[in-house]
């Protein structure tokens, strides 16, 4: 069981507040993503679920216990760090007994879990490794496999895939969305990286200067996003957010249109100059300056060869304009 | 591009200060050994040469030969002990977030910078003294008579000054390496249901292994060679209680002006430095290794 709801959570630290507030209810084995700008409060917020910070005021409750007042270790969760923490002078097989042996756990049953957890992490070959004799990845995985021998109500990442390169950042997202279906358990996990986002979330709660902005699966986000910033937050390249007549013409005040939202026709539409033009192959970004609505970015397929320079004509896809009112709210 | 003849350079290039380190290690070892070997009083006048191995044999018979031992093993083991077990307590404390943090640092490490004859007497005439000692006055509030703490405890005296003075110098060492400690340990720790307790001993204990081992291998090496505080305190009394080697050595050079016997005092006491050296380094070395 992990159902974790957060009652008007409020966090400050000394005149600074943090979070100013927090509703948010998390479903038993939901995996749950924290999204936001740099310094917006998401590890703030994970660190106040884990009880590694007081809040401030408001009620955390997990499993319909008040657990605001209770120190980390009774609340059952279990946390991954971004920089591993791990225990550089105990084996690997020692960094994951090391939550049973605090528990007080028999020590036949505390090697057969951590054995079990290591043949589900690919670490058997590792286990009288020290960390520093580990690579990225597999230090990773050690402490994902120190958090899941306790059998935790609720796992918390930190951004745990960002020290990690490219490559390996898909193989460890992949097996850690296994991971989530094969234990069912929830999972909270705080990145700013689109696609971890988009791919590993249920649901996605995006947040800005300690504020929800929107809370909801990665699909209804980048379909029908709620105000001006998940619209540009939500979406990679970035959403073109246009004012002035255009947008007036709509009876909005800012309308927002995907890169991958227009189409190049021949003729008519929004004209404009090609200033850049990436081809990746399958796509081609390009950045048109054109005179009606400044400088907007567009995906168009790897079929459209175009140079800085060229003149085209750009068409929004009927449907796909979401139009936002004064207050930068959706309007309907 | 260690090539043989860029090694046969670096070789040639550093050979002169090998040499002058070489000279000025080996000329007064040399010296020290030959006038082990020699009767050699400044007193009498009778200078017959070679004794052979009489002068060292003269100390392992002598009475207060292995007392000194003892007692210089006892000063630093004793010192050694108190200097780390106070200096990992105070490192954790100073290390809290507390009002006044910077100026209670500087207090914790000032009586490193008191001269150690300085610190003796301060000790002796101010603190301990039976008449005018604050102990003796706080004995006497009490009603108990005061307690004459370098005749009835001398050795005990001697490594408490020794032990207040070296503190700062643990503290300050083991407080860089608590500092050094990353939070995230500790607090994936605390989310592993370790106790206040269990994270010292598991977490914070074991990372300053490498620091504590540094404090006793530096402190050993100045702890063998104390001398200023018996010589302002004790004088290594009463009777021989608290004489050390290099007390016992500093006897025979300067009051019974015997040359000979002080130089193989002085072997003996390099030869019981590279016993404790080695022992150190075989049970601790390998925590030096990263
Ligand atoms: N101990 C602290 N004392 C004062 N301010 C803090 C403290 N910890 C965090 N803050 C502030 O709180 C804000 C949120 O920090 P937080 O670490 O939660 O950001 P974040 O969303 O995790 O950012 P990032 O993506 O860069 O990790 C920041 O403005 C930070 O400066
Ligand atoms: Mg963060």
């Amino acid at each position: 069981m992990g159902k974790i709801v957060l009652n008007a959570v409020r966090k400050s630290f000394g005149e600074v507040d943090v979070i100013p507030g927090v509703d948010l209810t998390i479903e038993d084995g939901e995996f749950v993503v924290f999204v936001g700008p740099s310094g917006c409060g998401k590890s703030t917020l994970l660190r106040l679920i884990a009880g590694l910070e007081d809040t401030t005021s408001g009620a955390i409750v997990i499993d319909g216990a008040d657990a605001t007042a209770l120190p980390p270790a009774k609340r059952g969760l279990a946390m991954v760090f971004q920089s591993y923490a791990l225990y550089p002078h105990m084996t690997v097989r020692k960094n994951i007994m090391f939550p049973l042996k605090m528990a007080g756990m028999e020590i036949g049953e505390a090697t057969r879990r951590a054995d079990a957890a290591a043949k589900v992490l690919n670490l058997t070959a590792y286990m009288e490794r020290r960390p520093g004799q580990l690579s990225g990845g597999q230090r990773q995985r050690v402490a994902i496999g120190r958090a899941i021998v306790r059998e935790p109500a609720a796992f918390l990442f930190d951004e745990p895939l960002s020290n990690l390169d490219a490559a390996l950042r898909v193989n460890m997202r992949q097996e850690i969305t296994e991971l989530h279906q094969s234990l069912k358990t929830t999972m909270i996990y705080v990145t700013h990286d689109q696609v971890e986002a988009m791919t590993m979330a249920d649901k996605i709660v995006v947040l800005n200067a300690g504020r929800i902005e929107q809370v909801g699966s990665p699909l209804a986000l980048y379909n029908n996003p709620g105000n001006t910033f998940v619209a540009g937050f939500i979406g990679s390249p970035k959403m073109n957010l246009i004012e002035g007549p255009e947008a007036a013409a709509l009876g909005a005040t800012t309308i927002g249109v995907r890169p991958e939202h227009l189409s190049v026709v021949s003729e008519g539409g929004w004209e404009g100059v090609v200033g850049l033009s990436e081809h990746l192959g399958s796509d081609t970004f390009l950045k048109v300056t054109t005179d009606r609505v400044g400088t907007i970015n567009v995906r168009a397929g790897g079929e459209v060869i175009l140079r800085p320079g060229d003149r085209v004509h750009l068409a929004p896809q009927p449907g796909k304009i979401h139009r936002f009112g004064a207050d930068g709210k959706a309007m309907t | 591009m260690a090539t043989q003849s860029s090694r046969a350079a670096a070789r040639l290039m550093v050979a002169p200060s090998v040499i002058v380190l070489f000279i000025w290690m080996i000329v007064p070892l040399a010296m020290t050994i030959w006038f082990s070997f020699r009767l050699y009083r400044l007193l009498s006048p009778e200078r017959t040469g070679w004794v052979g191995f009489r002068n060292y044999s003269w100390f392992f018979n002598s009475p207060d030969f292995w007392l000194a031992i003892s007692n210089t093993l006892l000063l630093v083991g004793g010192v050694l002990a108190i200097t780390i077990v106070l200096g990992v307590l105070i490192a954790l404390l100073i290390d809290l977030p507390v009002w006044g943090q910077g100026p209670l640092r500087i207090l914790v490490i000032s009586p490193f910078f008191v001269m150690p004859p300085v610190a003796a007497s301060i000790w002796e005439n101010l603190f301990m003294h039976p008449q005018n000692g604050m102990f003796a006055s706080f004995a006497q509030g009490l009603g108990m008579k005061p307690i004459l703490f370098m005749e009835s405890y001398p050795m005990s005296s001697v490594i408490f000054i020794v032990s207040w003075e070296w503190l700062p110098f643990a503290t300050l060492i083991l407080l860089t390496a608590l500092q050094s400690l990353s939070s995230e340990q500790l607090e994936a720790a605390e989310m592993d249901g370790a106790s206040a307790i269990s994270r010292f001993r598991y977490i914070v204990l074991p990372h300053m292994t490498r620091a504590i081992t540094v404090v006793i291998l530096i402190q050993t090496i100045f702890l063998l060679g104390i001398f200023g505080e018996i010589f302002t305190t004790t004088q290594g009394g009463p009777g021989s209680a608290s004489t050390t080697l290099p007390y016992m050595i500093y006897k025979q050079a300067v009051i019974a002006k015997d040359i000979g016997r002080a130089a193989a005092g002085g072997i003996i006491a390099v030869i019981l430095a590279n016993i404790v050296a080695y022992f150190l380094m075989r049970s601790m070395g390998k925590n030096l290794d990263a």
